[in-house]
C-alpha cells in the first residue's frame, strides 16, 4: 500500500538468516569423505581377510541404504514440507528400477540360461518378439530417459486429477495406496512383460562392465552417494527459496494461500512430480546393486515402510529422512538375520511409538535434547 | 459496445479516448465508479437459502459495513465475492468486465480482492517478516517462486507495513507465537502488502482489547479512499466508529440500507435484529 508516507522510513535490516551450525557442515563433510573415499578405497585396495577391508556385503548395504535415503528425501519434499502424504511411493521407485532394468536385461545379451537375443522369461513365455515398450530399451541413454519420463508423467497425471479435485489428507495417502496396489497387480501378471512375480534378475553387465565386480560396485556406491548429496542439495535449496515458503505455506493454510493470489496446484504438482522422478532415480541406482527387481517393490507394504523411514528420522527435516532411512534399515537388516519373524511387528511397534511420543522423530528428539541443556 | 462512454471520458487519458471502450482482461474498470456489483444472487445448501436474490452494489473507495442476524449470509456473501462458493443464480462482478463467478479464488484475489477471515488465518510456522513477504504484490507463478528474491522496494513495503501494523519488534518471530490481536493485524497488514482493491473484512475486531478495536477502526477509517472496503461485523458501536453505510442482511437478502442512525430507526430492522 502506499502508506509509506505516513511512515517514517528507516532502512530495514535484512532479517538473520540461522547459519548452519560450522560442526555440522564439518560433520557432513567428514562423512562425504568417508563416504566417497575411504570406504571405497578399503574395498577395493585391502585384501578380503584384512581387519580394515569392507565386505561385498557392506558397500551393497550401504548402497542400499543410500538408495532408500533418496526416496526418503523425496517423500519428505512432498510430506514433511507440502503436507501431502504419499502411501505410494514404492511405486515410483519401482517404475524407475524397472526402466533401469529393463536394459540391464538388454544387456544379458545371449548369456542367459536359453541363449537368446529376448530375456529369459519371454523364451519361457514362448515370446517370439520383443513388446513394443522394449523396443531401445538396448540403449543406455533410453533407458535412463525412461527411468525419469515414465514415472513423471504417471506422477503428473495422477497429481493433476487428485489435486485438481483437491483430494487431500488421508483420502489422498488411500488412493496413492490403491495405485501402487494396482500397479503391482499388473506387474505379477506375465502378459505385462515385466517378468511376472520374478520381475528381473541375473543381470550380467552394465555398460560392458561385469555388474558384480568389485570397481562396478564402488562407481554404482559412489554414484549413489553423489546422487544423494545432488538430492539433499536440490531439496534444500528448494524449500529456503520462496517456492518452499510457499509449498509449506500450502501445508499449514492453504485456504489462505489461495486468497493470497496463489494457485496451490501448480505448487503441489511441481513438487509432487518432482519428488516421483526422484524415487525413481533412486530405484534405477537400486536395481543393479540389489541385483533384483520385482513387483514386491510395489506392494502396498514397501509404500508404508517408507513413509514410516521418515517419520522416525523427522519429517520436515532432510537431515531426519537420511537418518530415518539408514536407521530403520540398519536395524531391519539385523532384525532380519536375529529374528525374522518379528520384524514387521516391530515396524509397526516402532510406527505407533513414534507418532505417539516423537512426532517431530529423532531429529526432533535431538532438538528438543539440546535445547534442554541450553536452557 | 459502450462507445457511448467516449464523450465524457476525454479528459482522462489517451486510451480513453478510443472509439471503442475495449474490455483488458485482467484489469479492473470501475469506469462506471462501481467495483462491486451483486445482483440477484441466491446460493442453497440442501435446501437452506443462504442468500435469496441479494443484491449490492459498491462504489470505489467506498466504506460500507454490513451487518445482520447470525444466518443471514453474511460470510456466504464473501464466499461468493472470492470465489470459494458459487452463486446458484444471479451476477456477481468486480467492476464492468470480470465476472467472479467464472474466476478461481487465486485469480479474484491476483485481481485484487483481499479477504480477511473471521479467526486470524496467518502461516503460524512461517515468521511475521515471511508472512507478509509472501503476501506482497508478486508473481504468484511456481516459475518466477523458484528464483525470486526480495527486492529493496520490497523490503521496504515490507518494512514500512511492519511499522504500520506495530510488528516491527517481532518480525522474525513464528506468527503462531503473536497474541491474537497482533493475529489479527498481522493478517490485515498481509491484505495491505497485496495491494487489493477491495478488501473484505470479516469481524476484524473479534477478541481485540478496547484499545485495540479502536485503533483498528482508525486503521480502517484511513483506508476509504483508497481501498473499497467492506466489514462484516456484529458490534454495533465499531461499526459507529468506522462511519460509512450500513447493509443490513436477513436471511439471505438486504432488508435496509443506509447510515447508521437510519437503519438503526428502521422499524424493520429493529423487529428482526437489534430488537432481539
Amino acid at each position: 500500500m502506499g502508506d509509506s508516507e505516513a511512515v517514517a522510513t528507516r532502512p530495514f535490516l535484512p532479517r538473520p538468516r540461522p547459519a548452519a551450525p560450522r560442526a555440522g557442515k564439518l560433520a557432513l563433510a567428514g562423512l562425504a569423505l568417508v563416504v566417497l573415499v575411504l570406504l571405497p578405497a578399503l574395498h577395493l585396495y585391502t585384501p578380503a581377510g584384512s581387519r580394515l577391508h569392507v565386505s561385498d556385503y557392506a558397500i551393497t548395504l550401504g548402497g542400499k541404504i543410500m538408495c532408500y535415503a533418496i526416496v526418503a528425501v523425496a517423500l519428505d519434499l512432498i510430506w514433511g514440507y507440502g503436507g501431502i502424504l504419499s502411501l505410494g511411493h514404492g511405486l515410483f521407485f519401482a517404475l524407475g528400477g524397472y526402466a533401469f532394468g529393463m536394459y540391464l536385461m538388454r544387456a544379458i545379451g545371449r548369456d542367459g540360461v536359453y541363449q537368446s537375443d529376448l530375456p529369459d522369461f519371454m523364451v519361457f513365455l514362448d515370446w517370439k518378439h520383443l513388446p513394443w515398450y522394449w523396443q531401445w530399451t538396448d540403449h543406455f541413454a533410453w533407458a535412463v530417459l525412461l527411468v525419469v519420463v515414465v514415472p513423471a508423467l504417471i506422477a503428473l497425471v495422477f497429481g493433476l486429477f487428485a489435486f485438481r479435485s483437491r483430494v487431500g489428507g488421508v483420502y489422498f495417502s488411500i488412493i496413492t495406496q490403491a495405485l501402487t496396489f494396482a500397479a503391482m497387480l499388473l506387474f505379477f501378471r506375465n502378459e505385462t512383460g515385466f517378468g511376472g512375480n520374478n520381475g528381473f534378475t541375473d543381470f550380467k553387465r552394465i555398460l560392458g562392465f561385469p555388474i558384480t565386480a568389485p570397481a562396478t560396485r564402488v562407481v554404482l556406491f559412489m554414484l549413489t552417494a553423489a546422487t544423494l548429496a545432488g538430492t539433499l542439495a536440490l531439496v534444500r535449496w528448494l524449500v529456503r527459496s520462496k517456492f518452499g515458503r510457499v509449498l509449506t505455506a500450502i501445508r499449514d493454510a492453504e485456504p489462505r494461500v489461495r486468497f493470497l493470489g496463489y494457485d496451490p496446484l501448480p505448487y503441489k504438482l511441481f513438487a509432487w512430480t518432482l519428488s516421483a522422478m526422484i524415487a525413481a532415480i533412486a530405484g534405477a541406482l537400486y536395481v543393479p546393486q540389489v541385483g533384483i527387481i520385482n513387483p514386491s517393490e510395489m506392494s502396498p507394504a514397501s509404500s508404508i515402510e517408507l513413509a514410516i523411514w521418515v517419520a522416525v528420522g523427522g519429517r520436515g527435516t532432510m537431515f531426519g529422512a537420511v537418518l530415518g532411512a539408514a536407521l530403520v534399515n540398519l536395524a531391519k537388516s539385523w532384525f532380519t538375520m536375529a529374528f525374522p519373524e518379528y520384524w514387521l511387528v516391530f515396524l509397526g511397534l516402532l510406527f505407533v511409538l513414534v507418532t505417539r511420543f516423537l512426532p517431530d522423530g529423532v531429529v526432533g528428539l535431538g532438538r528438543r535434547l539440546v535445547r534442554g541443556r541450553a536452557a | 459496445m459502450s462507445t457511448q462512454r467516449s464523450s465524457h471520458d476525454g479528459g482522462r487519458g489517451i486510451e480513453h479516448l478510443g472509439i471503442v471502450h475495449a474490455a483488458t482482461p485482467g484489469v479492473l474498470d470501475t469506469s462506471h465508479d462501481v467495483i462491486l456489483y451483486l445482483e440477484n444472487i441466491t446460493v442453497t445448501f440442501d435446501g437452506f437459502r443462504a442468500l435469496n436474490r441479494l443484491t449490492l452494489y459498491l462504489g470505489v473507495g467506498e466504506l460500507r459495513c454490513v451487518i445482520g442476524p447470525n444466518g443471514a449470509g453474511k460470510t456466504t456473501m464473501m464466499d461468493v465475492i472470492t470465489g470459494k462458493t458459487r452463486p446458484d443464480s444471479g451476477t456477481a462482478f468486480f467492476g464492468q468486465t470480470m465476472d467472479l463467478a467464472r474466476m478461481s479464488e487465486a485469480e479474484i484475489a491476483q485481481a485484487g480482492i483481499g479477504r480477511k477471515f473471521q479467526k486470524p488465518t496467518v502461516f503460524e510456522r512461517h515468521t511475521v517478516f515471511e508472512n507478509l513477504e509472501l503476501a506482497l504484490e508478486s508473481d504468484r507463478r511456481v516459475r518466477k517462486s523458484l528464483l525470486a528474491s526480495l527486492d529493496g522496494e520490497g523490503s521496504d513495503r515490507i518494512a514500512d507495513m511492519l511499522r504500520f501494523v506495530q510488528l516491527a519488534d517481532v518480525a522474525d518471530r513464528p506468527a503462531g507465537l503473536l497474541s491474537h490481536g497482533q493475529k489479527q493485524w498481522l493478517e490485515i497488514g498481509m491484505l495491505l502488502v497485496q495491494r487489493p482493491k477491495l478488501l473484505l473484512l470479516d469481524e476484524p475486531v473479534a477478541g481485540m482489547s478496547d484499545a485495540e478495536t479502536e485503533r483498528t477502526a482508525e486503521l480502517i477509517a484511513s483506508l476509504a479512499g483508497r481501498h473499497s472496503v467492506v466489514v462484516v461485523e456484529h458490534d454495533m458501536d465499531f461499526v459507529g466508529l468506522l462511519g460509512g453505510k450500513v447493509t443490513v442482511l436477513d436471511e439471505g437478502a438486504v432488508l435496509a440500507e443506509g447510515t447508521l442512525e437510519a437503519v438503526q430507526g428502521d422499524p424493520r430492522v429493529i423487529e428482526v435484529y437489534l430488537g432481539r
